[in-house]
Parts: structure tokens; C-alpha cells; sequence
């Protein structure tokens, strides 16, 4: 029985009376690669600002690694303690600019661990081998490729060895050969790390490729209208809309 | 208990062991020795290690940082190493992580310079700054003749928002600072003329500094830090969100469309903002020399029209028009010409304001030399 490490139950997300989607139900369970998919403005990234603290719910419970994250009196310092079991990859990987990638990667080290400098180094050192960017210690965001931006900050956001790494859009901007190996990447942490994935995207080749679970999220009806593995929904679609978002409107 | 690392030596067979204990883990403390540690493996008297992790507890990355820097250390030395009784999972990670040749950054030459080369260099980045500065003011001429001609891509709304930002919209804090400043004046000269009986003439003094130049100076120093400051980061993010390259490609120059605008307004603006702020000066003034020196409004008017010559407020409008494309030129120019950052676009917000006051000094220093050649 697989153990659930993300609870979302009956969340309703709105800016002031304009709701963005309603009755929002859905678990994510401890590594799997979970996938938000949807159509562009259908408000996948509002709840992924939701599911990381940043946006309040009109309405819902969140449970975070078995604590409540939203909902029953959490306050923000739960949130931000719980956070602390999360890492984030923005999607343009959100680096600060006056920093190098060592410095970048060091301050939630120095910030939250009482670790010595020569440790922090080493660490800086490991999370940059692990996405392939060994010996770029030095340079800062503007000296790097894009696609080496958004691997910059994924060794950041995997800095205080998250339980859960959240991802938004992590394939957008970059070229096909790019966003294969950062799936693999991605593929490689989760199971090396044992962190389990939540991916906002509506890049079809890493549907399909990474995820074991997802949620289709439709802007009509404005709330959940698919569960379960792309691959098995590409084969069994629920219904109409999905099946045209799956196939790139060929059916 | 935090992480624990140490290093047998066995004399009998010559073999070295480094045995790992412990929790290993990153909410764990600093561990004190591992520097000794790697140090040994520097001083190359062992050729052989065999790495022991049986006594291992809980561990997260720190254990695979702290092997990744050992077995670099190994490769390094040449030292044979082994890996003995770790958990499982460390493998794929350590692999992973030397997956991916380490990249070399090419030598960045010798950065030490002499004092003369220093001095040298300086001297030829000025000379290429001031260059550019020159081509860029030709830039705002050109397309300043593109307007005159209707040739120019500009939108007329564009201007008159620019219009409104720089005047009216800076009306209240003109009128604030200029005000306190006018205060302060006759604050400071009262106390000197009161020694004599002539604390009338605050009104003469007030009203003679303000509109000859201090009225214009701090106009010119709250458009620095307000507006100028405005045009560097404006068009800084524009720089950076690729804004001014879509410009560029669809063949409308920045010039035209960004840059002249501001510069017009703020020229327009900075005169009629010089007046306001002699007005703003003088009631300042007034509010000292009314209520606080106990003179007549009717006396404190009377020397106050008697001080008021044309030509002090011509010369303060003057050096306000200057002031205005001073601020608007270093505002546009450091903003245009603004890094591809979050940080660069904070450098030249700040560069923008540093540069305008600067130059201000500089055009007042000059404006003051030329007015007293000719004697006005």
C-alpha cells in the first residue's frame, strides 16, 4: 500500500470572488513523479503557489508529510517549518543573479544547518555534481545556458535534501535533447534521493516519459477531471477533453 | 550523535582503514576532524584505503559529500580505495555524482596591474565612457529631428504620460522638500540678522538664493532620485525582459520610442517644476519670517517683490532646463545600456541618480562660471 505524502482535500483556489478552481481532491504518494497537467490558464501554477505556502486556499486541508499545511489552525510557521522538507525548481530557475552557483546553493545550507564551511563546500560541490554542473562553482546565473540555470536550481532546491521537490514547468525554453536529460535527471534524483516529484507541465513527452500519477486540471469546469497514470489515461481517457489534450488535439 | 570519521593505520600489514560512524546527517553539528582527515591524504604516506561504513546510522547527502571529497582526494593521489559495508544506495548516488567530468574554467590571466597601468586603464575607460555617453546624446538629437519631421515612432500618449509623471505627479513632494528648504533658509540667515536688527532681509535673502539656483538644485535633486532613478529601472527591466531587443527587430528605435519621450518631458517639466519651487521656497520663507520673526505679511512681500529679479529666475529656469536633460540623459543611458540581471538593473538605478548629481554639480559649477563672465 503505498504511503500518501501530499493530501489535497476539497481545495478551492480564488483571487478575491474570481475562483480559479473548486473541489480539488487528490493524493500524492511518497516518489511518485506526480503530474498538474492542463491546458494553458486552467491555474496549475496557482496551485502549485497553493500547495507551496505561498497562496492561501479560499477553501480546503492540505496535509504535508502527515502534518496540516493549510487548514485546522496551521499557522505560517508550520508552513515554513514544513517547507523546509521541500525543495522548489522555478521555472526559470530563479537563481540569484549577484550570486555564483556556490553561493546560491550554500545559503539555505548556512541558513538552516550548523554545518562548518569546509562541509558546506563539499555539499555545494556534491549538489553540483549531481546535475552535471561540477566545476561551476564560480560562475554566476548571466555566465550560464539556460537549460544549465534550471539544473543550477535544481541542485539548489535539492540543497537540504528535500523530502519533496516541486517543479514548474521544468521543460519550458529548452531544446528536446535538454529536456530529456533533465527527465533523466529528475528520474535519477527521485530514485537515488527517494523524493517524491509534483511537476506542473503540459510538455507531453515528460508526461508520459516521468510520471506515474497525475491530475488533469480543466479551465471550463474549473476543478479535476482525470486522475491516475498519463500513460493508462492516454490508453483508457476519461473523457473528451483530455483525450484531445493528450493527443495534441488529433482525436 | 554527529557524524564521526577516523583514520586506522595498521603497522603490522602497512594498510590504512578510515572508519565511518555515526549519524551523518545535515541537521547534525559541524564535525571537527574531518579537515585532519583530508590533510592525511595529502601528505601521500599510504597508498592503499579501505573506506569502512558498517558502523554507519542514519545519513542523508553529507555522507556522499564527505566520500565524494575523499575519493577526489584518492583519484587525485593516486591511493588505491575500497568501499566497505555501506548502505545501500550510496553507489548510484556516488556515481551520479562522477558521472559528469568536472568542468575546468580557463585561467582568467594575471589580474595584478601596476599603478600606471591602473591609471591607464581609467583613464581609457573614461575616455570610451565619455564616447559613448557623446553618441548617445547624438542618438536623442537624431531622433529629437525624427520627431520634428514626423518621422519618429513615438506615441503621443507615451508623452504625455511621461508629461504628467514628471510634473504634476511630482508636485507634492517638490512642494514638501522646497518648502522645508525655503524654511530652513530663513531659519539659518535669521539668526544672523537678527544680531543687527535686519531680520527683514530674510525675506531678500530667501527669496534672491531660491531663485537663482537653490530652487533649482533641489528640484533637480528630488527628479534625480524620483524620476531618474524611475527611467534606469524602467528601462533596465525592459533590457532584461528582451523588451528592447522586440523594439529593435521590428525596426522602431529605442531612441524614438523610449528615450525621447523621457528626455522631452523632463525638460519641459524641470523649468516650470524651477518656478514652483522658488514659490514653494519663498512661501517657506515666509512661514519663518511670519510667524516666527513676528514680521508684517505685507513688509515680508514687499522686500521679498523688491528681491525678485527677472534675471534670477531666468538663471535658476536655466539651470533647471539643464538639470532636466541631465537627469533624463543619465536616467535613459544607464537604463539602456543596463546589464541583463536582477542585480544590474539595481546598479544602474543607482549609477543613474549618482551620475545626475554629479553632473549637476558640474553644470552649476559651469553655469555659474558663464553667467559671471557675462556679468548677469
Amino acid at each position: 500500500m503505498p504511503e500518501a505524502f501530499l493530501e489535497i482535500k476539497e481545495m478551492t483556489v480564488a483571487y478575491g470572488d474570481n475562483v480559479i478552481m473548486k473541489d480539488v481532491s487528490f493524493t500524492v504518494n511518497k516518489e511518485d513523479v506526480f503530474i498538474i497537467m492542463g491546458g494553458s490558464g486552467c491555474g496549475k501554477s496557482t496551485l502549485l503557489s497553493v500547495l507551496t505556502g505561498l497562496k492561501q486556499p479560499a477553501k480546503g486541508t492540505e496535509i504535508f508529510d502527515g502534518k496540516v499545511f493549510w487548514g485546522n489552525g496551521a499557522t505560517k510557521d508550520d508552513r515554513d517549518a514544513l517547507m523546509r522538507k521541500a525543495g522548489i525548481l522555478y521555472q526559470s530557475g530563479a537563481l540569484w543573479s549577484s550570486m555564483t552557483l556556490a553561493e546560491n546553493i550554500a545559503l539555505p545550507l548556512e541558513q538552516y544547518t550548523k554545518l562548518s564551511k569546509p562541509e558546506i563546500r563539499d555539499l555545494v560541490a556534491l549538489k553540483l555534481d549531481l546535475v552535471g554542473l561540477g566545476g561551476f562553482q564560480d560562475y554566476y546565473p548571466a555566465e550560464i545556458s539556460g537549460g544549465m540555470k534550471k539544473r543550477a536550481g535544481l541542485a539548489r532546491a535539492l540543497a537540504l535534501d528535500p523530502k519533496i521537490v516541486f517543479f514548474d514547468e521544468p521543460s519550458a525554453g529548452l531544446d528536446p535533447i535538454s529536456s530529456k536529460n533533465l527527465d533523466d535527471l529528475i528520474l535519477q534524483i527521485k530514485d537515488n534521493l527517494h523524493t517524491t516529484i509534483v511537476m506542473v507541465t503540459h510538455e507531453l513527452a515528460s508526461i508520459f516519459a516521468i510520471g506515474t500519477n497525475s491530475i488533469f486540471l480543466d479551465a471550463q469546469t474549473k476543478t479535476v477531471i482525470a486522475k491516475g497514470n498519463p500513460t493508462d489515461l492516454l490508453k483508457n481517457p476519461p473523457n473528451k477533453t483530455l483525450e484531445h489534450f493528450l493527443t495534441r488535439g488529433e482525436k | 550523535m554527529s557524524a564521526r570519521a577516523e583514520l586506522v593505520k595498521n603497522e603490522k600489514n602497512a594498510s590504512v582503514e578510515l572508519i565511518l560512524s555515526e549519524d551523518w546527517l545535515l541537521e547534525n553539528g559541524a564535525s571537527d576532524n574531518d579537515q585532519n582527515i583530508f590533510d592525511l591524504f595529502e601528505k601521500n604516506d599510504f597508498k592503499q584505503i579501505k573506506l569502512d561504513g558498517k558502523q554507519i546510522g542514519r545519513w542523508d547527502s553529507r555522507l556522499v559529500a564527505f566520500l565524494v571529497h575523499v575519493i577526489s582526494l584518492c583519484k587525485k593521489n593516486n591511493i588505491e580505495y575500497r568501499l566497505i559495508d555501506f548502505p545501500k544506495g550510496i553507489d548510484p548516488l556516488l556515481d551520479l555524482a562522477f558521472s559528469v567530468p568536472e568542468h575546468v574554467s580557463p585561467p582568467k590571466g594575471d589580474t595584478t596591474q601596476s599603478f600606471l597601468s591602473y591609471l591607464g586603464n581609467v583613464a581609457l575607460y573614461s575616455w570610451a565612457a565619455t564616447q559613448r555617453v557623446a553618441l548617445f546624446c547624438v542618438k536623442i538629437y537624431e531622433a529629437l529631428i525624427r520627431l520634428i519631421t514626423k518621422k519618429a515612432v513615438v506615441r503621443k500618449v507615451d508623452i504625455w504620460f511621461e508629461i504628467q509623471d514628471a510634473g504634476v505627479n511630482a508636485f507634492l513632494i517638490v512642494s514638501l522638500i522646497c518648502f522645508l528648504v525655503g524654511l530652513i533658509l530663513a531659519f539659518v540667515g535669521s539668526i544672523q540678522l537678527k544680531m543687527f536688527g535686519a531680520q527683514i532681509y530674510v525675506s531678500s535673502l530667501v527669496a534672491i538664493a531660491v531663485t537663482r539656483v537653490m530652487g533649482a538644485i533641489m528640484g533637480g535633486v528630488i527628479m534625480a532620485g524620483r524620476t531618474g532613478a524611475s527611467y534606469a529601472a524602467t528601462l533596465g527591466s525592459m533590457q532584461v525582459n528582451e523588451e528592447i531587443d522586440a523594439l529593435k527587430t521590428m525596426g522602431v528605435s529605442p531612441f524614438d520610442f523610449l528615450v525621447l519621450p523621457r528626455v522631452l518631458a523632463l525638460s519641459l517639466m524641470m523649468p516650470l517644476l524651477t518656478v514652483y519651487a522658488d514659490f514653494m521656497g519663498i512661501m517657506g520663507g515666509a512661514f519663518v519670517g511670519i510667524f516666527m520673526l513676528g514680521l508684517s505679511p505685507e513688509d515680508y512681500f514687499r522686500m521679498t517683490l523688491k528681491a525678485l529679479f527677472m534675471k534670477n529666475i531666468l538663471i535658476g529656469i536655466v539651470h533647471g532646463t539643464a538639470y532636466g536633460i541631465i537627469i533624463a540623459v543619465c536616467g535613459c543611458y544607464q537604463g539602456i545600456n543596463c546589464g541583463r540581471n536582477a542585480s544590474a538593473v539595481g546598479k544602474a538605478t543607482t549609477a543613474a541618480v549618482v551620475y545626475s548629481i554629479v553632473w549637476m554639480t558640474v553644470a552649476t559649477a559651469i553655469l555659474t562660471f558663464i553667467f559671471s563672465v557675462i556679468g548677469v
